[in-house]
């Protein structure tokens, strides 16, 4: 009977190193951005000195700027234009279908170091110059396949026939896409859209070769890196990331225990 | 009562294909205002398209589709007063009960005062009262049912089409909801559709009945016509038990089946006539074997509740028969089968008649892209397209790694001594006579003997008989 007290605490013990490793190195940083030290490895006193350098850099806050901008506007374009895509790779035939929906995902297997520089090449051949658009077409190309990904199979799951049934129901094709398609499928979209943000937010490679002299963040704190880098940026950046994931896990935890309860009352009734 | 003069829409030479697939065939069909319409087959014949061709999703390769006089056939399907109750009944899954059913209402702008009773007064139609702020997935089966009717039936349409509407229901619920279906079509007399490949939910609900085959109509009556006079073998077979005979009309009301002669009351087939003949089990009388002129040993004897199912050998021959009595399997019985018991049919069994490819030098003949060897090739010279005929005896069905030719059983119909078994290959339906039952998608595969093949010269202008 020992066994069975040992066992949760294996458990315990288990999960608990999991976690340490994974989240450790961003602890020490979150720890180390309060320190009032430039030595990450001597603690001496609680400050917020980073916290303000970082809000009195101006080249800072415009490369936080370029960031949040290129993430917002190129994952609301890609959700769009993938979901448009998704819904029209799904309504192919069947052998085009398949062939069409492997080509879209494709991307998403491609190294970011061959996407960047063949991005950069395509810019230069087509004489785009400007370092802002080149980086929102960049990061406009490279989230849609991840937004048809997230699409398809909701689609998938949908039935072909609602799309029937609202137009037998008196709606045109468009009111029927509109008012059953889109919301039927809404829980894709927007698992699409955020990861399409946080992909966006967290690029580094293509947009070094696409940005010419535009930065973001984290080709800032890859260049400032040499003289040390300013703890706080991480600890800003880690922020929003997780408090996005945790949203999302948050509804899609409680929509699960909704759903469980429902069926429970439903298996009740019979 | 009146109103059922009128036909409120019509079908005319209708066909339609799938890239040269077809699914129906020059469909002919008026249905009318406030008739409860039936469309009844196998899984592929034609009926779902047909319903499709009426609701707007598919537009028809050729003939007109009439509704009160005007060709609708390419109306899109939201300009059609038409509405349909799906299969998997389509409600939608972000809405609210009351939502599914006014959906159709709000997209027509009807005003929301309006809207609120109206829907109110479906869902008590559809004994749901109460239920409109549930969602779609904390329904039953049953109730997501209802929900698909009211939610078509509040737009008020023409015609109500229901593809196959209780198919996913169990048998208790689907038999309750075919009276209120049946209730409710009396009650707002509407003109219903209904397409179904259950031919008890047909005869119990339908005014009419169209039985389809392979995108082909086979028979229009009312429930009894059908049952009682079934046009040919595939009717009487879908509809219903039945022994199945192949009879020689002797002279009008007289026929010999199974080497007996019996009187009968249909006439008018010509003398010394091949037809085919079905008598219901229930119509046949099991007697003691001393007053019977046909005699027979019981098989097999099966309660089924109401009645006993008894098998009887009779020479080659079995009858089922449908009888009260009990009888003992080993007995000796006599058969009596009363005149107007035997239905007399056209015969429609048809031969093996395909085109084919002759290559007399290898004494070979390619029928569906295989070769099949032949002694009588005389009268051919070098490689030529010809007709060859089967008879449906001489075909041999065997496992398909022994066999070139392969295809899928389509239909199988007991014939008393023997088996009709229809193989799909890839041109051709080819017709055998089996000893066996095959399971309809078996895979068998064809053998001829080599002299069993006859051939025939191609006419140019050859036509194929219907």
């Amino acid at each position: 009977m020992v066994k069975r007290r040992i066992f949760p605490v294996l458990r315990g013990l288990f999960l608990g190193a999991m976690l340490l490793f994974l989240y450790a190195p961003i602890l020490m940083l979150i720890v180390y951005s309060f320190n009032d030290s430039k030595n990450l490895g001597t603690w001496q006193g609680f400050t917020l000195r980073w916290y303000a350098d970082l809000f009195l850099d101006r080249t800072i806050l415009r490369s936080l700027w370029v960031t949040v901008s290129i993430a917002g506007l190129s994952s609301v374009t890609a959700t769009v234009l993938g979901t448009a895509g998704a819904i029209g790779i799904h309504s192919m035939r069947k052998r085009a279908r398949g062939a069409i929906e492997g080509v879209s995902q494709l991307p998403m297997i491609n190294p970011d170091l061959v996407t960047g520089i063949s991005l950069m090449l395509l810019f230069v051949a087509v004489g785009l110059k400007d370092g802002y658009v080149r980086m929102l077409l960049a990061h406009i190309t490279f989230n849609l396949p991840y937004v048809i990904f997230s699409v398809m199979p909701r689609l998938r799951r949908s039935s072909n026939l609602l799309y029937e049934a609202a137009l037998d129901l008196g709606c045109t094709p468009a009111q029927a896409l509109w008012r059953v398609i889109i919301p039927d499928i809404w829980p894709g979209i927007l698992s699409g859209f955020i990861l399409a943000f946080t992909l966006s937010l967290d690029d580094f490679v293509i947009s070094l070769f696409v940005g010419k002299s535009v930065n973001n963040l984290s080709m800032y704190i890859f260049s400032s890196a040499k003289r040390g880098v300013n703890p706080a940026i991480s600890t800003l950046l880690f922020v929003p990331v997780v408090t996005l994931l945790l949203i999302v896990n948050l509804r899609a935890i409680r929509k699960e225990r909704e759903e469980e309860a429902q069926s429970r009352k439903v298996r009740r009734k019979r | 009562m009146e109103a059922k003069k009128t036909p409120l829409i019509r079908l005319i030479d209708v066909s339609k294909d799938y890239d040269g697939d077809v699914a129906l065939e020059k469909v002919s069909l008026y249905i009318r205002d406030g008739e409860f319409l039936t469309l009844l087959g196998p899984s592929g014949c034609g009926k779902t398209t047909m319903l499709r061709l009426i609701a707007g999703f598919i537009m028809p390769s050729s003939g007109r589709i009439e509704m009160d006089g005007q060709d609708i056939a390419k109306i899109p399907p939201h300009r059609r007063a038409v509405n349909t109750v799906f299969q998997k009944y389509a409600l939608f899954p972000h809405l609210n009960v009351f939502d599914n059913i006014a959906f159709g209402l709000k997209i027509k702008k009807v005003p929301k005062a309006e809207i609120v009773p109206r829907v109110e007064r479906m869902l008590q139609l559809v004994n749901l009262e109460g239920y409109g702020k549930r969602y779609v997935d904390q329904l039953s089966g049953g109730q997501q049912q209802r929900v698909a009717i009211a939610r078509a039936l509040v737009n008020e349409p023409k015609i109500l089409l229901l593809d196959e509407p209780l198919g996913a229901l169990d048998l208790k619920l689907r038999q309750e909801m075919q009276h209120e279906l049946k209730r409710m079509q009396k009650q707002l007399g509407i003109t219903f559709i209904y397409v179904t490949h259950d031919q008890e939910e047909a005869l119990t609900m339908s005014d009419i009945i169209v039985v389809m085959k392979d995108g082909v109509i086979q028979q229009i009556g009312t429930p009894t016509d059908i049952y009682n006079e079934p046009k040919n073998v595939f009717v009487a077979d879908f509809i219903g038990e039945s022994n199945i005979v192949a009879a020689l009309m002797l002279d009008d009301y007289r026929l010999r089946m199974n080497g007996t002669s019996y009187r009968c009351v249909d006439k008018g087939f010509g003398k010394n006539t091949e037809v085919d003949v079905v008598v219901r089990p229930e119509d046949i009388d099991i007697v003691p074997s001393e007053r019977a002129r046909v005699m027979g040993v019981v098989q097999s004897a099966l309660f089924m509740g109401v009645h006993y199912e008894v098998l009887v050998q009779c020479g080659d021959y079995e009858w089922t028969v449908h009888t009260t009595d009990k009888v003992q399997p080993g007995a000796q019985v006599g058969i009596h089968i009363p005149p107007e018991a035997i239905h007399v049919m056209k015969k429609t069994r048809n031969n093996n008649i395909f085109d084919c490819e002759v290559y007399p030098d290898d004494n070979e003949v390619y029928i569906d892209e295989v070769a099949f060897d032949c002694v009588s090739v005389e009268g051919f010279e070098g490689k030529e397209a010809a007709i060859v005929q089967i008879n449906p005896a001489d075909v041999q069905l065997v496992s398909p790694q022994d066999a070139k030719l392969t295809g899928a059983c389509k239909a199988c119909l007991f014939l008393g001594t023997h088996y009709e078994v229809t193989v799909s290959c890839a041109e051709n339906d080819w017709i055998a006579y089996a000893p066996d039952l095959y399971e309809d998608g078996e895979e068998v595969g064809i053998l001829v003997d080599a002299d069993k093949l006859h051939l025939s010269h191609a006419e140019k202008d050859a036509e194929e008989e219907p």
